[in-house]
């Protein structure tokens, strides 16, 4: 067949074309077809319990009566967390990076940072058993409830085990930095130095243009950066199931043990004995997904916005 | 504040350039730049240059891109030095006082000195009277009460023209203005602090025809009230806006005149070769 045919593609482009659209549309099949699994696996669960599934916090594997509502809770409390100690802590660093480091610096500086998102997730974990969660039983917890006397508030009440749902958001907070830091490193170095100058120009300090011009800019970014970090966090297994103390139960203080979905999962699966317990621990993941498939959506959303906005 | 906006006169460039000329002699300066040299790291984009702004009045700048124009007109309020590397020798003297003295403060001067840009540059994120005002509020200065300010806005956009165009959306995004809307904005925000002296940038590099005509007639308005100094790579609208005109080739300022001579009959035969269109 004479390749300088008016007629139709070349059968090596042809290949070429169909290849790539059968890679590309594996993807998202395997993120339905993963979904659809999960459902499937969840039904019975979710047909037994209906809402209570969402709102019990009676988790009974013998009795066959499951209700993940302290998983649920734990794991938005300890994403939140997270979140409130990491974000000003990562746009400070970014801050810093992007506008007043010294060239020399900041590349070192920023990749020892993005370091922080390449420590294996179980080494976190024996950091928080051997140092953190000691440091917060011996150290911080005393220091808040005696000296700040603070024991008397919900959020601080009950004893001092150490492992806790502080020492979770801690750790999530170490974890989570780096995506945050390294999104709004990007965003505030994607503000166009004409509106730098602009501020400028009006009399600005460096402090007042970053506040009034690059930060405003910016700020859609980097909310989908905090959004992305929101991500991790409620995803994160390891480590938190290592510090969290795994207690199937609801508390107001971060002092308390709780619980979050990944930990509930990860150490369950291998004695799930029956398919209810089977099936529960698989609409937990359903619960999971959702939640982060749409926390990602939220951030993608964000993202564009911002990028659609700059010129 | 309930007068109708005077009609923008049509002006002639035969008015404009007789009393250019007129006034040139007379007037006291309140911008020198004393053997002035501006550098990017080594290299010197402007050199050993030293001339006269003289009050409410405009002085335009050309040259050829490159010719240094848009670095001498940044050194005149210290945003050349915000660039890294940037750095300049010599003096620049503001109502006689030398901005670049070891004591002066750049914000300071920045504050007395409007500047707008090539592309216009309204901040995204504030409405149109937020963007006027931002003069007084990003720059942390005291700022007047909210009432004085929505009276500074109005004030402003109906000196920059603008303001029969927006006073019924005064609260919506500055980004939903034309090119042309936003670079006007962009003057009344820095009318809005009242400086006396106003730098432009190639004020009209990105704007439609129309737009440029109503740029020019504005700056043709500010006229004694404020010292203007444009940078344009026009010809033509320096000779319609301007009282005096700067030559500037290869970092050199060549020539400085009243604007009618320097494009009639010109001292300097690298003056006479650029407007006769024979390079640049």
């Amino acid at each position: 067949m004479p390749s300088t045919s008016l007629h139709g593609a070349s059968l090596g482009d042809r290949i070429y074309r169909f290849t790539t659209t059968a890679f590309a549309a594996s993807v998202p099949l395997l993120l339905v077809l993963l979904g659809v699994e999960v459902m499937i696996a969840a039904w019975p669960a979710l047909k037994a319990f209906h809402f209570s599934f969402l709102t019990s916090s009676r988790w009974d594997a013998v009795e066959g009566v499951f209700g993940a509502a302290p998983a649920i809770y734990g794991t938005i409390i300890s994403s939140v967390l997270a979140l409130v100690i990491a974000t000003p802590l990562a746009v400070g660093v970014a801050i810093f990076l992007s506008e007043f480091a010294p060239p020399w610096l900041r590349q070192p500086v920023a990749f020892l940072v993005d370091l922080l998102a390449a420590i294996p997730s179980v080494v976190y974990g024996l950091w928080g058993i051997f140092v953190l969660v000691p440091l917060l039983r011996e150290q911080v917890m005393p220091f808040i409830t005696d000296r700040l006397h603070l024991g008397n508030t919900p959020l601080f009440s009950g004893p001092a085990y150490g492992p806790s749902m502080l020492a979770a958001g801690l750790i999530l907070a170490i974890m989570v930095l780096p995506y945050i830091s390294s999104v709004t490193r990007e965003v505030l170095m994607a503000v166009p130095r004409s509106q730098r100058e602009a501020a400028l120009a009006l009399g600005a300090t460096r402090w007042e243009m970053i506040r009034g011009a690059v930060l405003p800019y910016a700020s859609s970014g980097i909310l989908g950066g905090v959004i992305l970090g929101l991500g991790r966090a409620l995803g994160e297994t390891m480590a938190v199931t290592m510090v969290i103390g795994n207690r199937h139960e609801i508390s107001s203080s971060l002092f308390a043990p709780g619980y979050t979905m990944a930990s509930l999962i990860a150490n369950e699966f291998s004695e799930a004995t029956n398919d209810m317990h089977l099936s529960a621990l698989m609409a937990v993941g359903a619960v999971l997904l959702a939640l982060t498939l749409a926390v990602n959506m939220l951030a993608r959303w964000l993202v564009w916005r911002v990028a659609r906005q700059g010129r | 504040m309930t007068e109708p906006r005077a009609a923008a006169p049509t002006f002639r460039v035969a008015t404009n350039l007789t009393a250019g000329s007129a006034a040139a002699t007379a007037t006291p300066s309140i911008v020198s730049v004393k053997s002035l040299d501006a550098y990017f790291g080594a290299t010197r984009a402007v050199r050993d240059a030293t001339l006269d702004f003289p009050e409410g009045q405009v002085t335009a700048i050309i040259g050829p891109s490159g010719c240094g124009k848009s670095t001498l007109l940044r050194t005149l309020n210290r945003m050349h030095e915000t660039v890294p590397t940037a750095r300049v020798e010599g003096e620049v003297l503001l109502e006689g006082k030398d901005i670049y003295e070891r004591s002066v403060n750049p914000i300071e001067v920045r504050k007395r000195i409007g500047m707008v840009f090539q592309r216009p540059t309204p901040f995204p994120t504030m409405s149109i009277r937020d963007n006027v005002v931002a003069g007084f509020r990003a720059a942390g200065r005291s700022a007047p009460p909210r009432a004085e300010q929505f009276e500074i806005a109005e004030w402003a956009l109906r000196r920059a023209a603008l303001w029969d165009e927006v006073r019924d959306r005064l609260d919506e995004s500055a980004t939903a203005l034309s090119g042309g809307q936003q670079q006007r904005l962009c003057i009344a925000r820095a009318l809005a602090t009242r400086p006396r002296v106003l730098l432009l940038d190639e004020p009209t590099a990105s704007l439609d025809p129309r737009s440029t005509q109503k740029v020019e007639e504005l700056v043709y308005e500010l006229r004694g009230d404020v010292t203007v100094v444009i940078v344009t790579h026009n010809m033509q609208q320096a000779a319609r806006v301007s009282d005096r005109t700067a030559f500037m080739l290869l970092g050199e300022l060549v020539e400085v005149a009243p604007t009618s001579r320097l494009f009639t009959s010109p001292s300097d035969e690298r003056t006479e070769a650029y407007i006769t269109g024979r390079f640049g």
